[in-house]
């Protein structure tokens, strides 16, 4: 059984509290940084969310987020922070995959990679 | 109408004040943003459900990195019902595109009803379990928690009721843009037979993925608005993390039993505009 030893399992899981916390932090930041371009670029807006029209396609997409986000557009730049912070949790099933590997978990491995499947899968559909 | 600075500066405050409390209750900051946003600010539902799973996310990855070092959470439990609430929060993101928001109100009122109950009623006594579980056994979920400097080992039970019961909630989290956090929690603590404490943060510890699933589909869809989610997910963040640091010297009772009664008339408000057809 994978973990048997206290010690492994007690980093493994400190490892995931850094990785879940820097995550969270690095987004919040990028979110932040974006977010006063934003204030400051269309603090004459009225902003009206009554209404439903979802977002451009430039906000939807991962790889057109980061295009905006590194031309520093203000919305993508949050948006960007946001995929940070979707990305965390992933990269943290990500690293436990890798984990139960290097125990020779077979059974958690298949489990987690299941997950990780589930969750890769969102976010590159459509 | 306000101007853009006023706007976003009211909804952090208003999403700051909702992860507080949700942390102090124990709801979560979710159930508290999505009535906000549609019945105070008038935000379309599908903007605020996008903007509220974006919030639940960071709070669950912000907190568990303490709860973690703490040893309570169950990692090899959340794993494993992992894989249930992401099937189930698939499903509901695939369903909230499909459902008018109007029905979408109306579970969302249902949901907050439940969550109201389980803040006001009296905590009961979890039935103890000796026998041991053999598909509990073969999964290694069985663990132990810190109590009075000592470990203390319990039994899980009950797997495929727990399984079921977290499909069902990572539904209504993909389906409402909430942690379900009170469904996770009654399903490893009732059903499975957890301790409250290692349910709750574990609990906590899923809902990050749980969330993370949805997100993305939401985000394809155009649900996840920067301008709005952006003071949402900052405002919840730090109205969470300050709930977490001040709940261990916190008199939380009266909060919840107030709070709890507040919480079931903004759900009765939901389920009235809902059948109203005006959400």
């Amino acid at each position: 059984m994978a973990f048997a030893h206290g010690i492994s399992e007690k980093r493994f899981e400190s490892l995931i509290g850094v990785m879940l916390r820097g995550g969270v932090i690095l987004a919040a930041v990028v979110v932040l940084a974006g977010g006063c371009l934003y204030l400051a670029k269309f603090g004459e807006l009225r902003p009206d969310y009554r209404i439903f029209r979802r977002e451009p396609g430039d906000l939807r997409f991962v790889r057109a987020i980061a295009a905006d986000a590194a031309g520093r557009h203000a919305r993508g730049l949050i948006q960007f922070g946001l995929l940070i912070l979707i990305a965390t949790p992933v990269a943290r099933v990500a690293f436990s995959v890798i984990a139960y590997i290097s125990e020779r978990d077979w059974l958690y491995t298949a489990i987690t990679l299941l997950v990780l499947g589930i969750l890769l899968y969102s976010l590159t559909s459509a | 109408m306000f101007g853009l600075l006023e706007f976003t500066l009211l909804i952090a405050a208003g999403s700051f004040l909702a992860g507080l409390l949700g942390s102090l209750t124990g709801l979560g900051g979710g159930v508290i943003i999505v009535p906000l946003l549609t019945l105070l600010f008038h935000v379309d539902i599908r903007y605020a459900i996008g903007a509220s799973l974006v919030s639940v996310i960071a709070t669950s990855c912000g907190a568990a990195a303490a709860y973690l070092r703490e040893g309570f959470s169950n990692i090899r439990v959340g794993m494993f019902l992992e894989v249930a609430t992401t099937m189930g929060a698939l499903c509901g993101a695939f369903l909230a595109a499909r459902i008018p928001t109007a029905a979408i109100a109306i579970v969302f009122g249902v949901v907050l009803l439940y969550s109201a109950w389980t803040s006001i009623k009296p905590e009961a006594e979890v039935p103890i379990h000796e026998r041991t579980d053999v598909i509990a056994q073969r999964l290694g979920l069985d663990g132990t928690y810190p109590a009075d400097g000592m470990l203390v080992a319990y039994h899980v039970h009950r797997v495929p009721l727990g399984f079921g019961l977290m499909y069902v909630a990572g539904t209504l989290s993909g389906l409402l843009g909430i942690g379900s956090g009170a469904l996770k929690v009654l399903a490893m603590d009732r059903a499975m037979s957890i301790p409250f404490k290692v349910s709750t943060t574990t609990s906590n510890f899923m809902i990050g993925v749980t969330a993370a699933a949805s997100a993305g589909i939401y985000l394809h869809r155009g649900y996840i608005d920067p301008g709005l989610a952006m003071p949402v997910m900052l405002g919840v963040l730090v109205g969470a993390l300050l709930g977490a640091r001040i709940l261990p010297g916190a008199k939380v009772r009266t909060l919840r039993m107030v709070f709890g009664v507040a919480i079931a008339a903004v759900a009765v408000e939901m389920i009235f505009k809902g059948l109203r057809g005006h959400i």
